[in-house]
């Protein structure tokens, strides 16, 4: 059993009380999950103004705004900290620090203190990869990717610096991943089985067995990276006898795990979100369950659907193209899934409703643009197109981020105690809506019509479809304003939640607002059956009924 | 089986969930081995799953060496014949090593403190064996770090290994230290001894299979 008495666990009198904890290495989970969350806001406001600055230089056809050097300097650190300090830390360290004890029914999580550590090098490693950008010769200008050669011509100081920041946050998901899995694992309270934990659990465990497989690949690849550029060994360098393509491969085997470990998470989050406002069980739990593990195989042997152009054999593209269009399957059954969890409920169209339909849609169009990417012939021609960005940021940004700000609308009543103001939470929601749409839309026109991305010049035919996407950019820059004023008014002056003020069966619901820091006074609740909305008792079984008894009973 | 009709309220926890004295599966609250802070003793298997992902790291780097091996050429005159006595000499020193770790876990679970001392020591003089071999064979090779990929590959793969074992001696040592202690390494408590042991045996199993693709193959 996992119920604790207070004297087992840290203490905790020890630890600054009140605002300054969060300045601290403390190791309560739910102070790191928050600590993990305006760190990565930070991020996410800075990587905005990066983007902001991209999208200003590409209003025209010619470099105006800043120099060509500063344009790949800040389209690297726009990626690099939009995906490892943002997306990444947020939805994983954060929410996952923050729910997971609550949904296995601990107290904490199993390793405490190397919580603690996975979160404070997050910051150093953010304030290297800026601060990158101030010193001679400039930050890293060879994209996320830092694919050679280019990252070995490119000035060397920026680019050892962009790799050390990334090995410090790849060492940080690691730790967060072992921490997941052993949580997840080895934690729960007993009684409660596996195939009864909510739905974000196995979304983070999935996501932490791609984190402890994939992530050390990239961190080994970076440091023989790291030697070709100080040491001058020729790993990656053809002008020394080394295979840049070797390279390409073993940075996808991380980075295409990785757009699973962004998405899957965002999963698990809408999985939990779309129940309690629909007032639906939520449809398939175990078919999505089985759609995890699956998107989790699969997504580690299709790496090389990146690569297309650089010239893999046949039976490789024959092999990559089945195996991501197999992705679509599992993926489909969890968007019908949502879908069927939807139907017939009694939806509240609040904040975080409207941004979770926002994310079904925009994922479900990324997701068709995807299976299209995966062909091999439609790829070679939109390859390291706008295409391209505008598929990865409809997943990316359409899919993840919209999760990400309905996770804020849903849990912040828990985090603070107080409600989130709803007017500006559904005007945040439109502009973000309409300026994403209208940011990320006009790019796939624009990619198969052939403008290349990481440019600053562009032909001048593509300056109206440019322009509409820099507008799109204006407006979601707008649409953080009344989220950021929401987020901060609320904290003192919104309505008061209560404990559970969205009446949800999860049980971080079943304490209080916030919680106390053991998460209950008492015992741990056993919470065996989290989605039951809606239904009469002992009348349903949510894994033997067939999808039409379920319906059914929604409509009641 | 709980119910909520849709926007009924909920007051909090109470009917929603079963007290664990209902559930089948509770367990007592203090069960044998629970002795770490009220929690389950999950280290062994957060430093199982960590070295899931160091093995990763190799087999990253086992997957590039291979690949520049099948597909880039290396220039005339650099296909090494390389030494094989002295590698073949501290592997078999390295799988010795796991044996003799092996039986100091065993002499400290059978209350045994002093021969468990000996044999980490032993241990730690095998593996300070090997890293020597490996230095005199780093002296005695024909190609420095950066001639061709291969000697490259050669260095980065050796050279992680090395700074595995050289870590794993010292993880030793703090463990033979804390047993001549007896406060932290006892026949009750041996987390410590366990986790260096696995570690080692980790890299122990390492070293066999860099052995066969960089002497062997």
């Amino acid at each position: 059993m996992t119920v604790a008495s207070p004297t087992d666990f840290e203490p905790q009198g020890l630890q600054p009380q009140g605002w300054l904890k969060y300045f601290s290495f403390s190791l309560d989970h739910k102070v790191i999950g928050l600590q993990y969350l305006i760190t990565g806001f930070i991020f996410y406001f800075i990587g905005g103004a990066l983007a902001g600055v991209i999208r200003m230089e590409l209003t025209s056809p010619i470099s105006d705004f800043v120099s060509r050097e500063t344009y790949n300097e800040v389209l690297t650190l726009h990626g690099t900290v939009m995906i490892f300090l943002w997306i990444v830390p947020v939805v994983n360290g954060a929410f996952g620090n923050y729910l997971i004890p609550f949904y296995v029914g601990a107290r904490d999580m199993a390793f405490p203190r190397l919580n603690a550590v996975a979160f404070w090098l997050i910051p150093p490693a953010g304030i290297l990869l800026i601060a990158s950008y101030f010193i001679a010769g400039g930050a890293a200008q060879s994209g996320w990717t830092a694919y050679p050669p280019l990252s070995l011509t490119t000035p060397a100081i920026g680019q050892v610096i962009w790799i050390l920041s990334v090995l410090l946050l790849g060492g940080s998901s690691i730790f967060g991943g072992i921490n997941f899995i052993a949580t997840i694992l080895k934690l729960r309270r007993p009684g409660l089985k596996l195939m009864q934990l909510p739905m974000y659990c196995w979304a983070m465990l999935g996501t932490s067995i791609l984190v402890v497989l994939s992530t050390p690949v990239l961190a080994g690849t970076l440091i023989l990276l790291s030697f070709d550029i100080i040491a001058h060994t020729g790993f990656f360098n053809p002008a020394l006898g080394g295979n840049v393509v070797v390279y390409q491969h073993l940075f996808w085997f991380y980075s295409h795990p990785a757009v699973y470990i962004m998405v899957l998470p965002a999963f698990g989050l809408v999985s939990e979100i779309l129940p309690v406002h629909a007032r639906k069980p939520l449809f398939g739990y175990t078919t999505m369950v089985y759609s995890i593990l699956a998107i989790v195989v699969l997504g580690l042997i299709v790496w090389a659907h990146h690569m297309f152009t650089s010239g893999t054999p046949p039976w490789m593209r024959l092999f990559f193209t089945i195996a991501t269009s197999f992705i679509a399957v599992p993926t489909g059954i969890k968007f019908f899934n949502w879908l069927a969890t939807l139907w017939g409920g009694k939806l509240a169209l609040n904040s975080a409703m409207l941004f979770s339909c926002g994310f079904i849609v925009n994922f479900v169009f990324g997701g068709i643009t995807g299976v299209a990417l995966a062909q091999v012939p439609f790829d070679i021609h939109v390859h390291d197109t706008y295409f391209v960005v505008g598929h990865f940021h409809y997943i990316v940004y359409g899919g993840t981020v919209f999760v990400i700000f309905a996770s804020v609308y849903h849990w912040y009543p828990k985090f603070t105690g107080r409600l989130l103001n709803e007017d500006l939470g559904r005007l945040h929601f439109l502009l973000t809506f309409i300026g994403f749409n209208l940011c990320f839309t006009p790019q796939h026109w624009l990619g198969l019509n052939g403008m290349p991305r990481r440019v600053a010049e562009y032909d001048p035919s593509f300056t109206t479809l440019n322009q509409v996407s820099s507008v799109g950019a204006l407006l979601m820059a707008i649409s953080t304003l009344p989220f950021l004023i929401n987020v901060i008014w609320s904290a003192y002056s919104g309505q008061i939640a209560g404990d559970n003020p969205w009446n949800a069966l999860t049980p971080e619901w079943l304490t209080a607002s916030p919680p106390p820091v053991e998460n209950w006074l008492g015992e741990a609740p056993l919470v065996t059956h989290p989605y039951d909305y809606g239904v009469p008792e002992g009348k349903i079984d949510l894994r033997v009924v067939s999808g039409a008894d379920l319906w059914l009973g929604g409509k009641r | 089986m709980t119910s909520l009709a849709p926007g009924s309220p909920n007051p909090a926890g109470a009917p929603l969930t079963a007290s664990a004295a209902e559930s089948p599966q509770a367990a007592p609250a203090h069960h044998a081995g629970d002795d770490h802070g009220g929690h389950v003793d999950a280290r062994l298997f957060g430093l199982a799953t960590f070295l899931v992902a160091d093995g990763m790291t190799f087999a990253g780097f086992f997957a590039a060496y291979l690949t520049f091996r099948s597909v880039n050429p290396l220039p005339a005159g650099s296909n090494y014949e390389l030494e094989l006595i002295l590698p073949t000499i501290n592997t078999a020193l390295l799988v010795i090593s796991s044996v003799t770790f092996h039986r100091a876990g065993s002499n400290l679970r059978s209350g045994n403190r002093s021969a468990c001392r000996s044999w980490l020591l032993g241990t730690v003089v095998l593996g300070l064996a090997f890293l020597a071999g490996q230095m005199v064979e780093y002296f005695n090779l024909p190609f420095g770090l950066t001639d061709n990929l291969f000697a490259s590959t050669f260095y980065a793969l050796t050279g992680f290994h090395g700074l595995h074992v050289t870590l794993g001696v010292i993880c030793i040592l703090i463990v033979w230290w804390q047993a001549r202690q007896g406060g932290r390494i006892s026949q009750q408590e041996h987390f410590g001894l366990e986790a260096a042991e696995l570690y080692w045996h980790f890299v122990d199993g390492i070293w066999v299979v860099l052995y066969g693709i960089l002497y062997l193959l």
